[in-house]
């Protein structure tokens, strides 16, 4: 009986959810609500807890000058744990709560699951650390923008980096078969490739949290590899690097920005030293960089984490474009961040066609003394 | 040539250390017939034992041989009293529960014991510290192995021949044995099936933690999540040799670390665990039930 | 007397759990800045902690044991409570009239995230019902059950991808999917009995993630399939809002569905016959019953389920990618299987709605939110270890003639 009473209410329920739909606009007073999603706990946590604490910071700067438009900021944080189907629903819940714009996701595979979702409600996202490259190239997503580089631009600088500067003929990439790492490999594969200066001679994907990697550095080894691209996360790197040293092999290394990251140093200590990676351009002489990172310092008694910059900036260009765009509406919004430049601690910013923003790139840097240098 | 026998002797630690753990396993399975699913978390809880000891010792100036002996023996003290613990809190009260609530509760402890150390303690990767000794004598051997390498091999192969010592000559192995036959049967003849019970976990937890202590060294870092991989793995090798038999778990160990070595070296690395588990299957086919394991027919 | 033995157990139970969390709980190291931590605190929280933790946990095993003391000394067997609410049909019609209602009005009184879990939950309870197919009812341990549910989210995923099919063309050719790869793994394993089948499915379901992972060709590797359509309301795309609504009533009917397909076949002769095969192997063959079929119709019938899911599950979060797909998905269900109270409908539906609700509203706890989870599996498992409700079978009774102490048999 109640199958078939189902099924009748179904469609009466369809109808009735389309007249909410429809009676149901975002309120254009009250406080700015802006939501903050990524990994704040689980074994990610620590690339998305920084992003939490650079919204806190500027947020709280903008409602000490008494906000934006005569309105008080107002944070919505949420947990996705970098997982794509818990992402859904953490994006479902910010928008149930009316946010206006939503900083986030962190993980590239969370991001892309809940952009859909932002997507048809016409929510501005910004992430600080979604390097995925399809995410704006794709053209998919126009509601999507983000204060980081994206994956090719990295994979061009650690191939050209290999070929030119250290003129390497044979070259083995690796990847850790995650989104990121993989997505990463792929490109600088195809760009070795395509330059026909050297051979790859390894593409493999390893296993993260696998026992020991012994097979495959003998592997690379044996291929005669004059370096290591890798792409993937710091955890792994650490393993190989510190294996392939203990073996003795002076092969270079050279990896990403999930890699750049002071974990990495101190977990691999010593045989840290010499590897190379990439990540976002160095920041430390800008004025805006060092009042973030002495407000982060002041609040939170310690040193910002992962992607915190980035954060910093995505925080302030959201609300600076509601600012210039005079409402939280979706075209006055991603209007403003289009064509308003914005000082941020990674420089002058605003945004192109696709949601990249310009300005922002990839510098190389080398593990020196235990910490990372760029290389000029 | 040198290629093959580094891929061996690759496959050979990492069988090691897969053998250690499937051990823990394999007689929990013989007496109790239960997958303990916290077994991998055990291993873990070794490591970070050890590293929070050594790294207090450290502060305190010890030398190195002194560190590595306190550290060993702090993780095998600690994750044998948790093993002990575990077994009195979730499977014990189940003792005549259906069959597959004690498997529910093993994976609740598994949850359980990862976020409590992730709480405890913190969700990076950790740097542990080189314990094993260089041994003077290997410098030679280098290209081959290294000195961690050897010393993780030797270490399961004397323990291997301690337990099957314990298991085959002592009084308190008869009993296992007598238990693993027939429970019901053992206890009419006067085995305190408690104690017995209490004491395989403590072995199978002691040897993890050895386990957990040496790859920790080899590989040089631990978080929270160590466990859980290994875990798996090391049960496959368990199920491999035939589970409930104690050389079995240590033949499961070395054919599965060597596939996964030689699979790497010689196809990719891609598909690792696709052979392991692709062999996994193949045996099971040929010989349901592993390959040292009784295949006898069912008593009816 | 008594209290004091007690006491003194306790105390001693805490000293142990002080023993015990010292290391972890107590000294905090940081290798790299050699420096280390000691929080008594903690140790102080431990031990207080597990002194009256001991009281409660060893009343509570009183408790249990009491109970369980009442069944063996021959006294009535306690009917649970769902069990006479549903054969009781003037208890049972109000209370599902009151229910219907509820479900209805659910997304409307509701925001959208509600509605979203509740839908998560949901499919969760058509997963749980098919898996307790494979081992509820024919007793074969699967640990590998999302491998099934993957093989009907890339179904679902790659022919909406390049075909552009539709969410109900492609829900028929899932479940076909689901099914024929549960044959495809039910054919090598038909030999093998009990944990050696539940290593094989779990290497089985590794094997389909990792393939998954690493054939970019087929599956686009780790980063996934993005844009997957949403179910269509008569060729009509629909908003978000409503489609989050639509996705709700969908899944209500797939759940009914379920409930009543599974209902139907518990009690035809193929269910009879998984039964059989559960209790006794070698008894159900000799009394005719074809083991092979009756096996691979269960790993067949089960899968299909998890293959509709998966269709489902692409369509809802219009992404997948191989992570979703690990071997703690298939331990969540055999969680809810097993929690809820093996080859009991009504259990599995309850397990269902407790396991996948409770993180979610234990969000509030953050940080603590898997420990307690974890917590909670022991706990439940050790205090109602035949789950929240137990599979009473059925029973015929004999009215009318009284054998005398034959009395409440």
């Amino acid at each position: 009986m109640k199958y078939i009473s189902g099924r009748l209410f179904l469609t009466a329920a369809v109808l009735l959810s389309m007249m909410i739909t429809i009676s149901c606009t975002k309120h254009e007073s009250g406080s700015i609500k802006v939501g903050v999603a990524g990994a704040h706990s689980g074994d990610l946590a620590s690339y998305g807890l920084p992003t939490v604490k650079a919204a806190e910071l500027v947020v709280k700067d903008i409602n000490a000058r008494g906000g934006i438009l005569g309105r008080k900021v107002e944070l919505l944080v949420e947990d996705d744990v970098c997982k794509p189907e818990v992402a859904t629903n953490t994006a479902s819940k910010l928008l149930s709560q009316d946010v206006h714009v939503v900083l986030g996701h962190i993980c590239s595979g969370a991001t892309k699951a809940a952009l859909g979702i932002y997507k048809e409600s016409r929510t501005i996202t910004m992430s600080p650390s979604a390097t995925n490259p399809p995410l704006t190239q794709s053209g998919d997503y126009p509601n999507f923008f983000r204060t980081i580089a994206s994956d090719d631009a990295q994979a061009k600088l650690e191939v050209d980096f290999a070929l030119d500067i250290l003129k390497l003929k044979r070259i083995a990439v690796l990847h850790d078969k995650g989104d990121y790492g993989k997505g990463l490999a792929e490109f600088a594969r195809g760009f070795l490739e395509k330059s026909g200066k050297a051979e790859v001679v390894l593409y493999e994907g390893i296993t993260p949290g696998a026992v020991d990697y012994s097979a495959v550095v003998q592997k690379i080894k044996n291929s005669g590899a004059g370096a290591v691209i890798y792409g993937g996360y710091h955890p792994e790197a650490s393993k190989l690097v510190m294996l392939m040293r203990k073996k003795k092999m002076g092969t270079f290394f050279i990896s990403d920005d999930g890699v750049k990251d002071v974990t990495f140093i101190k977990v691999a200590g010593e045989y840290a030293e010499g590897v190379y990676a990439t990540g976002p351009m160095d920041v430390s002489k800008n004025p805006l960089a060092i009042a973030a990172n002495d407000a982060h310092k002041k609040t939170y008694g310690s040193d910002p984490g992962a992607f915190f910059l980035n954060a910093y900036a995505a925080a302030q260009a959201l609300l600076n474009a509601i600012e210039k765009g005079g409402s939280t509406e979706y075209k006055a919004v991603s209007n403003a961040l289009r064509t308003e430049y914005v000082d941020t601690p990674l420089g002058k910013i605003k945004f192109d066609e696709r949601g990249d923003a310009i300005g922002v790139g990839f510098s190389m840097y080398q593990v020196k003394n235990g910490e990372y240098v760029e290389v000029k | 040539m040198e290629y093959f026998v580094q891929l061996f002797m690759g496959g050979l630690t990492r069988g090691s250390i897969y053998a250690l753990i499937a051990l823990g396993y394999t007689m929990v399975y013989g007496i109790i017939e239960l997958i303990n699913f916290a077994h991998g978390e055990i291993y873990m809880i070794g490591a970070f034992t050890a590293l929070i000891i050594a790294s207090v010792l450290t502060l305190h100036g010890f030398n190195e041989i002194a560190i590595f002996v306190l550290a060993s023996l702090a993780a095998v003290i600690y994750s044998s009293a948790y093993g002990f613990t575990i077994e009195k809190i979730a499977y014990k009260p189940l003792r005549h529960a259906p069959r597959l609530s004690p498997l529910i509760s093993a994976i609740g402890m598994s949850i359980f014991l990862q976020n409590y150390v992730l709480l405890a303690q913190t969700s990076d990767f950790l740097p542990f510290p080189g314990l094993i000794p260089e041994f003077g004598f290997m410098k030679k051997y280098e290209h081959i192995s290294s000195s961690a390498e050897l010393m993780i091999f030797l270490t399961t192969a004397v323990v291997m021949v301690i337990l099957t010592c314990v298991i085959k000559f002592t009084k308190i192995g008869k009993a296992m044995r007598a238990t693993a036959q027939d429970r019901k049967m053992a206890m009419l003849v006067g085995v305190d099936i408690n104690r017995i019970i209490s004491i395989t976990f403590i072995i199978g937890s002691a040897l993890a933690a050895v386990g957990g202590v040496l790859i920790a060294s080899h590989i040089g870092q631990i978080n929270f999540y160590i466990g859980f991989i290994v875990g798996i793995k090391a049960f496959t090798a368990a199920v491999l040799g035939g589970i409930g038999s104690i050389p079995g778990a240590v033949l499961g160990g070395f054919i599965l670390g060597w596939t996964e070595s030689f699979a790497t070296g010689y196809v990719s690395s891609d598909y690792e665990d696709v052979f392991a588990f692709a062999l996994l299957v193949l045996i099971l086919i040929f010989r349901p039930a592993g390959l040292l394991g009784k295949s006898g027919s069912q008593k009816v | 007397m008594q209290k004091k033995s007690e006491i003194k157990k306790s105390l001693l139970v805490s000293l142990w759990f002080m023993f015990l969390t010292f290391p972890i709980m107590v000294i905090r190291v940081n290798p790299v800045e050699k420096l280390v931590e000691w929080r008594w605190r903690n140790m102080v929280i431990v031990g207080v902690g597990s002194f009256v933790l001991s009281f409660v946990w060893r009343y509570m095993l009183r408790q249990k044991e009491a109970g369980l003391k009442r069944i063996y000394a021959g006294g009535r067997y306690k009917i649970p409570s769902i069990q006479r609410v549903s054969e009781d049909r003037r208890l049972f019609i109000p209370l599902l009239a009151v229910l219907s209602v509820f479900v209805v009005i659910f997304p409307f009184i509701f925001s959208a995230y509600q509605v979203n879990i509740m839908t998560t939950a949901l499919m969760y309870v058509v997963l749980g019902l098919g898996l307790n197919i494979v081992v509820g009812l024919a007793g074969l341990l699967d640990l590998g059950y999302v491998a099934f549910y993957a093989v009907g989210a890339y179904t679902y995923g790659l022919l909406n991808h390049h075909f552009g099919l539709g969410f109900w063309a492609v829900l028929p050719a899932g479940a076909f999917m689901g099914a024929l790869f549960g044959i495809l793994l039910g054919f090598p394993v038909l030999r093998l009995r009990g944990d050696y089948l539940a290593i094989v499915t779990l290497g089985f379901g590794e094997i389909i993630r990792l393939v998954l992972e690493n054939w970019n060709d087929l599956s686009f590797g780790p980063s996934g399939i993005a844009n997957i359509d949403r179910p269509s309301f008569f060729g009509m795309q629909l908003s978000l809002q409503s489609a989050t609504v639509y996705i709700y009533f969908l899944m209500i009917t797939l759940a009914l569905f379920t409930v009543f397909v599974v209902n139907r076949l518990q009690n035809s002769r193929i269910g009879r016959a998984w039964i059989a095969l559960r209790e006794d192997e070698i008894a159900c063959q000799a009394m005719g019953i074809d083991k092979t079929k009756t096996k691979l119709s269960a790993f067949a019938l089960g899968a299909t389920w998890a293959g509709m899911m998966g269709v489902f599950f692409a369509a809802k979060t219009t992404f997948i990618n191989p992570a979703s797909f690990t071997f703690l998905e298939s331990a969540i269900i055999l969680s809810i299987v097993v929690l809820g109270g093996m080859g009991s409908i009504a259990g599995v539906i309850i397990g269902a709605f407790v396991l996948i609700l409770l993180p979610e509203y234990l969000r509030a706890f953050s940080d603590y939110r898997m420990l307690m989870f974890g917590a909670i599996l022991v706990i439940m498992m050790v205090f109602r270890p035949q789950g929240i409700i137990s599979n009473v079978r059925r029973t015929y009774k004999f009215e009318g003639i009284n054998v005398p102490g034959e009395k409440n048999k």
